[in-house]
């Protein structure tokens, strides 16, 4: 009868479900538990990522004391000078988002590199000069230990600028304010010109002035690279996203005169990822507004121009994109290697590249002939037309070229007066800008650098004063026009 | 807790390599297959230890301030003695040698002292300056440009002159005769270019010039640029390909040899 019981309770006992029995196999699956915990202890220990967790290593930091909106020369000498010159170090935390780590389509990898004193207002004068010691001194600057040295490729060539009759004046007193400001500048007349480079054709022109020191152009993506490598050292994060929204904070104040007036504060800032709907809220207390040719659509998010027209609250930011194109062609009986980059009378100017006989150049179009921002596309009907006939008059051995290439750029054209943006706006109180140069932007990034973080951090301008540089110009109807621009 | 002892042990050893190292991050020469090794310990050290990081770059800022130092401006010696006798005294305190008008050269010893006797004659102006391996830069060349009837100017070797630096000496076009820019790591083909102001020039030495990309062809440039002077240095030849008739045989013709 037991033996009868015990098979009976094993059958039984073989259709109820017991723990560990699920599988059908042993009941305590004892390698694969050990190896399971040894998995988990290994990604808590430090060192590894945790897998526990989502991956978040794309994302940007959730807090951020400064947001810089734009990674190219402009922003990332914002964030080298903010570090730089904090009181203590690591005492700020700063994020630089930029939206395309390519820069495809950043002014400054397409710009032709040039830096020039030749400007007619002092504080640009003062800017480029000190952009051009920053770069001279670029290895004391920028210099990371065990990183190789820069090479700038830097051609100390100058800049001729070519003047007609009615531009003559006007070129003596722009030379009387750069010397004053110590650019060295010489002026020289049709006869010396000739005498000094022999392939001109000084029809038409009154008066040149040439740039002996400090001036001549480099190679701007190493600039950019040489930048983002130091400001990694000195430990500022970088994000790739777009930053679509600001979310603010009003305040409602009275002004002197008891008029209501709404002050705006940001306090986060939404970065999107790249070809996804994932954004990061980033909590930040200063936005910095360096997207040079796409400033006016980060300008937008913050409420910048949303009110009535002619009030302050309504005042946009005048910076839009202009698109310019850059040739590149072979000419064999070119001029030598002594060629600065020259301006001529109508706009076109031109410089050498390299050993073999390359040059580059191009021009501005007039305001009927802005072509459409929307693309890079390069215009060669405009190089045949309005550029190379205004080369040829001016050095007969451009006659017979042959255009190997071209590209095309953005300014971050200022429709208002064409010179830059720096400083904070007065209404979105933390808002800095660092932009809208229209095209002399990557030459005197290393000083307006210093200026933003001068004011981030100081609360006004220390070295160079860029107050005929603030926003409230735009309101109050400043113009402060740029004569020299290429 | 092995890893803080193990980097301790490495800090002592290491510290010659490190000063060396850092000697060899102003000029263009590359580490030797035994630097090799201890850099990448280094390398490590650095990457891991915040305070590692900020002594090398300390030392590395310290040995940029002592190349200043050397070139600063001497602008009191330049009010009491003359731009001749403070741009000599600062030639000969960098190593370099000075010839002034109608007198001999004046060189100082293998331990840096010189006669004091050119302070007698602060009037007369400098002919030559021999300024090879000296540590002269882009400052230093302040006190060089005070020189006005220099004719021939040496800069062989300098390690600190490059093209910026040449884009400064246009003020010496009316008197200088001669220059010389052989092995001067940082000069390249870039600054030759302005030296098209120096229409005195006769003699234009710019051999071994590790930085100019294609010597033979910047030869011809440069004669181009300056046709009274004689460029002297590099063989144009030797640029170039050999002729059609040295090429290898064209492996793409049907035909065997």
């Amino acid at each position: 009868m037991i033996r009868r019981v015990l098979p009976h309770g094993m059958g039984r006992g073989r259709l109820t479900r017991r723990p560990g029995t699920r599988r059908g196999g042993f009941s305590l699956d004892w390698d694969g538990k050990v190896s399971e915990i040894k998995k988990k202890i290994k990604s808590i220990l430090p060192g590894r990522s945790c897998d526990l967790l989502q991956d978040t290593s794309h994302l940007p930091p959730e807090h951020s004391d400064v947001v810089i909106v734009g990674g190219g020369v402009l922003g990332l000498s914002v964030a080298y000078w903010l570090k730089k010159l904090e009181s203590r170090r690591g005492a700020i935390r700063v994020l630089v988002v930029e939206r395309d780590h390519t820069y495809s389509q950043a002014s400054t990898g397409l710009s032709v590199g040039g830096i020039c004193q030749q400007f007619s207002l002092p504080e640009n004068i003062q800017l480029s000069l000190f952009s051009a010691s920053f770069l001279r001194n670029i290895n004391e600057y920028l210099a990371v230990v065990d990183a190789p040295p820069l090479d700038l490729q830097f051609n100390p060539s100058g800049y001729l600028l070519l003047a007609s009759e009615k531009d003559a004046a006007a070129m003596e007193s722009n030379v009387k304010v750069q010397r004053q400001e110590g650019a060295k500048v010489s002026l020289m007349s049709p006869d010396q010109l000739r005498n000094k480079f022999p392939w001109i054709n000084t029809e038409g022109v009154a008066l040149a002035s040439y740039g002996m020191e400090d001036e001549g152009w480099f190679d701007p993506w190493c600039l950019l690279q040489g930048l983002r490598r130091k400001v990694q050292s000195l430990g500022v994060l970088f994000c790739q996203g777009e930053v679509t929204r600001f979310l603010s904070s009003s305040q409602r104040m009275l002004t002197t005169d008891d008029k209501a007036v709404v002050l705006k504060r940001i306090h986060e800032v939404h970065v999107k990822m790249d070809r996804s709907l994932e954004y990061q809220p980033v909590e930040c207390a200063i936005v910095i507004n360096a997207a040079g040719a796409w400033s006016s659509q980060i300008a937008a998010l913050a409420g910048i121009g949303e009110g009535p027209p002619g009030t302050l609250q309504g005042t946009k930011l005048p910076v839009e994109p202009r698109k310019r194109d850059v040739y590149v062609w072979h000419c064999p009986q070119g001029p030598g290697l002594e060629t600065p980059l020259v301006a001529d009378t109508s706009g076109a100017y031109f410089r050498r590249e390299g050993l073999g006989s390359n040059y580059l150049g191009g021009r501005s179009p007039t305001e009927q002939e802005e072509p459409d921002p929307a693309n890079l596309e390069v215009d060669h009907d405009f190089f045949q037309d309005k550029v190379w006939p205004h080369l040829a008059l001016r050095v007969p051995a451009f006659e017979t070229l042959k255009v190997q290439s071209a590209w095309a750029g953005y300014y971050d054209y200022n429709t208002f007066d064409q010179n830059g943006v720096v400083g904070p706006h007065p209404l979105v109180v933390n808002m800095y800008f660092a932009t809208g140069f229209s095209g002399h932007g990557l030459q005197q990034a290393p000083g307006v650098g210093r200026a933003v973080a001068e004011m981030v951090l100081k609360g006004r301008f220390q070295t160079i004063n860029l107050s005929p540089f603030l926003f409230t110009r735009f309101y109050l109807g400043e113009k402060i026009q740029e004569n020299n621009i290429i | 807790m092995a890893a803080p002892w193990a980097s301790l042990r490495l800090v002592a050893p290491m510290w010659n390599g490190r000063i060396r190292g850092i000697h060899r991050l102003g000029g263009a020469v590359a580490p030797e297959g035994n630097q090799k090794k201890k850099r990448t310990i280094l390398q490590f050290l650095t990457n891991y230890f915040y305070d590692v990081e900020a002594l090398r770059d300390y030392l590395l800022q310290r040995e940029m301030y002592k190349v200043h130092e050397k070139n600063r401006s001497y602008t009191w010696l330049e009010k009491q003695h003359g731009p001749y006798g403070a741009g000599a005294f600062f030639i000969l305190k960098q190593g370099g040698a000075v010839k002034f008008r109608d007198k001999e050269w004046i060189r100082p010893d293998k331990y840096g002292h010189f006669s004091q006797e050119f302070w007698n004659f602060c009037e007369v102006p400098v002919e030559a300056v021999d300024a090879s391996d000296c540590d002269i830069n882009y400052e230093g060349l302040d006190n060089l440009l005070r020189l006005k009837e220099l004719q021939s100017l040496s800069l062989q070797r300098c390690s600190h002159v490059d093209d910026w630096c040449l884009s400064r000496l246009y003020p010496l076009a009316d008197s200088l005769q001669e220059l010389s820019l052989a092995g001067c790591p940082r000069v390249s083909e870039r600054g030759l270019a302005c030296l098209h102001h120096l229409q005195n020039l006769r003699r234009l030495d710019i051999s071994d010039l590790p930085a100019v990309s294609n010597p033979g062809l910047t030869q011809i440039l440069v004669e181009e640029m300056l046709p009274n002077c004689k460029v002297v240095g590099v063989d144009w030849a030797e640029g170039l390909k050999s002729g059609p008739e040295e090429q290898p045989q064209d492996t793409a013709s049907p035909v065997p040899a």
